[in-house]
């Protein structure tokens, strides 16, 4: 238990005292992440919508996989990353792997059935709702679309924000396609296993303190700035 | 959004482009948690204007990347492996630089009473003999197979419930036996920087089979030829200078000399 | 006069996992009027309100408005039994429908407040549709489909759980708006309603049309013996 406390301690000390390198690497997991995440919901919102509207073959089996890789560990997805992205693999030639950009592609492949899995729930439950209404009103595939979007903006934030948590606490993916190389590709978690692996449980738990803050300060300023959104009460 | 977009993808671009010199060497993990890296590569950068990004990876993942090309250069531990890597045209040669050595960790009490053994191989055999708990990285790294390797030389099966391979990096396996109060093979780098040592203290050093040599292997530019080959030979050069012999003569971690020089000048 | 009628519809038929939901259906509506559609309950009333606008697909036969089908498609609009609110506030779901139309905005926004007016919903612009009261989003619904000025207005059974206040509302914005040249075929299981709606009825049972005629004629004289019954109040199989 006293590593708890101690963690709780470095936790506190690292960012009092803005340690550069923890600044560093905070917002390393930041960039990756977010731009993971708009890459990902830029995907994943468009993709649930049209699986939810329309009607074509394999619509049932596509929603299926993407349930499926809910599930995919994420080692799995930066061992076929890595493959594709080595020098010996398709796209060695472009040289990105250990690089932030390599860790953003992995972490849009992992993120982007859990976002489309849950939008689709949700929008599935509208376009039922919707579904009379919109069509007797003469809508084309289009002004559906943005409308079940556009009305269920916060059932999708919580998709977008239940795709942030999985990408800004997942290690396996990143650490075999990002390296943690220190000063490039290093981030809060690859750092977290860093040192777990060292012994230093107290630094790395501070650490994980300092995600979890993160991931919290993240989660209140997403819910902040929608609240004050004009029309946003209900 | 696009906007953002842009940034971040300017951000990125800014970011690999500002260090042109840099490249890419893989090391084993056993050689990083000795802290050794963090007093070399300044000095490394501050010499040769060389930026040399370390990717921490077991001694199997370190040879892989080199295979692919990943990497401009290894510096690991497993003679065999490496020697089968340069037949195998991945790398151009293979450079001695510098051991350390390999340790016996175990419970304070030393219930197996290795403290007594003569030799590494005697050590083992009463490891075994009292069924004492051991674990084993069981990762396929240096360390693994020189573990492997004594098993054998003690004429040992390492089998049964008291043998324990965990599949986990050094740090990792290091807080398994520290869990369990077990025996475990480690190097000396990695045990003095281990955070987490609860009852386990160095039980058996000192004989010569334990020594760990580290070589250095430069990915052969034929078969990749975006390998920075010029600056893996300017830090080859760099690595078996007087300069580096000093800096790592005189590393000391807890007052202790880890690693000992022994390049070929 | 609206030139999407006469509406013709030959031998039309609805089927849904190899049950018939209405038809085949062989009718002809003229322009201008109240149509009320009743009958017993399950007779397909609403099935045959959707086919005729459209969005039930049709098995068998056709639906033939006097103009293209495109255009027909663009002048009418239906009122849902259970309203289907747009999770937007009040002013919004007046303005959507304009807004597909590519009304201008500030052109958009001014006849939403209009037809807020008008449904009494005048007070409740800036509220969330979906915590409106029953009645209010039956008018809301009425409003927003009348907004586009349609030259055809289906409604299937507007006033089914409202209260006298509401439905006394809601008639006098259906005859406004029949008044004003709209179209209107509506639904309805209250006699009363029909009686003072109707200017031609339409009996429906077992999916088809049994009776249609002018509404005088039919409330007073029924000529088959299941609509005097139904008109009776008695069980009609």
């Amino acid at each position: 238990m006293s590593e708890l406390w101690d963690g709780i301690t470095q936790a506190f000390w690292l960012i009092f005292t803005l340690d550069a390198d923890l600044v560093e690497i905070t917002l390393r997991s930041l960039q990756v992440t977010l731009t993971a995440l708009l890459i990902a919901c830029l995907i994943a919102l468009p993709l649930a919508a049209v699986l939810s509207v329309r009607r074509f073959p394999f619509r049932r089996i596509t929603i299926a996989v993407l349930n499926a890789l809910m599930g995919l560990p994420p080692v799995v997805v930066g061992l076929i990353v890595y493959i594709f992205l080595s020098r010996s693999g398709p796209f060695g030639v472009f040289g990105i792997l250990f690089t932030p950009t390599a860790m953003i592609i992995a972490q849009v492949i992992i993120i982007v059935p859990l976002i489309a899995s849950i939008a689709h729930q949700s929008l599935r439950d509208l376009w039922a709702e919707y579904h009379d209404l919109l069509i007797s009103m003469n809508t084309t595939q289009g002004q559906r679309i943005r409308t079940l979007l556009w009305d269920s903006r916060r059932a999708l934030l919580t998709a977008a924000l239940a795709g942030f948590g999985r990408g800004i606490g997942e290690v396996g993916a990143i650490m075999v396609v990002g390296g943690n190389i220190d000063h490039a590709t290093r981030v809060l978690t690859t750092a977290i296993a860093l040192e777990t692996g060292k012994g230093n449980f107290a630094l790395a738990l501070g650490l994980g303190f300092v995600l979890i803050a993160l991931a919290i300060a993240v989660n209140l300023t997403i819910h902040w700035l929608s609240h004050t959104e004009r029309e946003g009460r209900w | 959004m696009i906007r953002f977009l842009t940034a971040c993808v300017a951000a990125l671009t800014i970011s690999s482009a500002v260090w042109a010199e840099e490249m890419k060497m893989a090391v084993t993990t056993s050689f990083h948690n000795s802290g050794l890296a963090e007093v070399l590569l300044p000095e490394i950068t501050k010499d040769i204007g060389i930026e040399v990004q370390l990717l921490v990876v077991g001694t199997g993942q370190a040879l892989r990347l080199g295979e692919a090309g990943d990497v401009d250069a290894i510096l690991v531990h497993a003679k065999a492996a490496e020697e089968e890597f340069v037949a195998q045209g991945h790398a151009t040669h293979r450079t001695e630089i510098m051991y350390n050595d390999f340790v016996v960790i175990g419970p304070a009490a030393d219930g197996a009473g290795i403290g007594a053994a003569t030799d590494a191989t005697g050590a083992l055999q009463r490891i075994a003999a009292a069924s004492a708990a051991f674990v084993s990285r069981g990762d396929d790294s240096g360390t693994h197979k020189k573990e492997l390797s004594l098993w054998a030389a003690a004429g040992v099966e390492p089998e049964g419930k008291w043998y324990n391979a965990v599949g986990a990096g050094m740090g990792a396996a290091l807080n398994t036996a520290a869990g369990m109060n077990a025996y475990i093979l480690s190097d000396r780098a990695s045990w003095l920087n281990f955070g987490n040592k609860g009852d386990l203290a160095l039980l058996f050093a000192g004989d010569p089979v334990l020594f760990n040599q580290y070589a250095y292997l430069p990915v052969n530019p034929d078969k990749h030829t975006h390998v920075q080959s010029g600056l893996a030979a300017q830090l080859e050069t760099w690595l078996i200078s007087d300069r580096a012999r000093d800096l790592i003569d005189g590393y000391r971690l807890e007052g202790e000399q880890l690693f000992t020089f022994n390049a070929q000048q | 006069m609206s030139d999407l009628f006469p509406l013709q519809v030959s031998d039309a038929q609805v089927r849904r996992r190899g049950k018939v939901l209405v038809g085949p259906v062989d009718l002809t509506l003229q322009a201008g009027g109240v149509t009320i559609v009743i009958g017993p309950n399950g007779s397909g009333k609403t099935s045959l309100l959707k086919m005729l606008h459209g969005i039930l697909r049709l098995n068998r036969g056709v639906v033939k408005w006097a103009c293209t089908t495109d255009e027909a498609q663009k002048r009418q609009a239906f009122v849902f039994q259970t309203p289907v609110m747009l999770r937007r506030t009040v002013l919004e779901n007046l303005v959507y429908p304009l807004r597909l139309l590519k009304v201008p905005k500030t052109e958009a926004h001014q006849r939403a407040g209009d037809w807020a007016g008008r449904v009494g919903l005048g007070d409740a612009l800036r509220r969330q549709a979906t915590v409106l009261s029953g009645g209010e989003r039956q008018k809301l619904a009425m409003a927003r489909a009348l907004i586009r000025d349609p030259d055809v207005l289906f409604l299937d059974e507007p006033c089914a759980s409202l209260d006298g206040r509401a439905m006394r509302e809601i008639e006098t914005i259906l005859q406004n708006a029949a008044a004003s040249g709209t179209r209107i075929i509506m639904s309805t299981h209250d006699m009363g309603q029909a009686r003072r709606l109707a200017d031609e009825v339409l009996f429906i049972l077992h999916g088809k049309v049994h009776e249609f005629g002018p509404a005088a004629g039919f409330f007073d004289t029924a000529e088959t013996p299941q609509a005097r019954a139904f008109l009776n109040g008695d069980i009609v199989e």
